[in-house]
């Protein structure tokens, strides 16, 4: 079990490391990439705690898509980085001041009597155990209703996000298919009678 | 055998450093953004760890459901902040007072 605590502490340090240096990278594309490395390295703990289908969620769904569009946003801004950096050192001494209260506080919760040391033996699965399966057992029948209002969620965030950025440009010519299904033969061809033209013979 | 408060207490490191960074990046809303993501990165630690302890399945779908919210949030957020930088061409935090709140 040696081996079990060596990697958490390891994948435990860059997770930090990597957090850290999102707060404080000075490039807001540095930022993102670290936090990159954080998903990968929390996603390596999920796997640890055999979380295996939420850890590879994790890095399909948040650096695949997620951080992917940030860093989109972020390159596509074009950004004044030091005017953004002005007040940095002036909040670090009360941004700090709370951090290490609040984990000072956390951790002599923790280590005092909250009684998370009681727990100490998770049960320890299997081989033949499958954690997508288990969650989608419970996910489809005990969590359906919330497993679709998560699913109007995501289509109300389609919509939002593409209303929100929709530009309609000034003098853009676009078909109109209503117009153009309710348009009459009268409203576009005309039939004029006209005598029949004779060519002159001899000319 | 890793004790369940060591994943506490690394929820509780990563949750305060984005409660540092939303403090001391106040001024770059993309900064903001990412702190918030990471804050629920803290929040899902703790709920897979306390999962896998308890041999409780409802801990992970939970996790699924605050992705799902937070891929959302992530979404809404970003198309807010394109629009806000077309119009005012700006994402300082200081600028952004039209509202007068």
């Amino acid at each position: 079990m040696i081996t079990e605590k060596v990697m958490f502490f390891v994948f435990a340090s860059v997770l930090v490391f990597a957090a850290l240096r999102v707060i404080t990278a000075r490039n807001p594309v540095h930022s993102a990439l670290f936090l990159v490395l954080a998903f990968f390295s929390s996603s390596a703990l999920w796997i640890l705690l055999q979380a295996e289908f939420l850890a590879i969620t994790l890095v399909l769904v948040y650096v695949g898509a997620v951080m992917v569009l940030f860093l989109f946003v972020v390159m596509m801004l074009d950004i004044n980085l030091t005017k953004l950096r002005e007040g940095f050192i002036k909040y670090l001494p009360v941004g700090a001041t709370v951090a290490l209260l609040i984990i000072a506080e956390m951790i002599i919760v923790l280590n005092a009597n909250f009684g998370a040391n009681k727990i100490t033996s998770p049960m320890i699965h299997g081989p033949g155990y499958s954690n997508t399966a288990a969650i989608g057992g419970v996910m489809y029948t005990d969590y359906l209703y919330p497993f679709e209002i998560a699913a109007v969620i995501l289509l109300v965030a389609i919509i939002a996000a593409i209303v929100l950025t929709l530009r309609r440009k000034v003098g853009a010519k676009s078909q109109s298919p209503a117009a153009q299904v309710q348009v009459r033969k009268s409203d576009r061809l005309r039939v004029v009678k006209m005598p029949v033209e004779r060519k002159e013979i001899g000319q | 055998m890793i004790p369940l408060s060591y994943y506490l207490i690394l929820g509780a490191i990563l949750f305060c450093l984005s409660v540092a960074g939303i403090f001391i990046n106040r001024k770059n809303v993309i900064i903001l953004l990412m702190s918030i993501e990471l804050m629920l990165l803290a929040v899902n630690m703790n709920f897979i760890a306390f999962s896998h302890y308890m041999n409780d399945i409802a801990g992970q779908v939970f996790v699924f459901f605050i992705l799902t919210v937070a891929a959302a949030e992530a979404a809404i957020g970003l198309a807010i902040l394109v629009v806000l930088y077309r119009n005012k061409s700006t994402i300082n935090v200081d600028d952004l007072d039209s509202m007068k709140g």
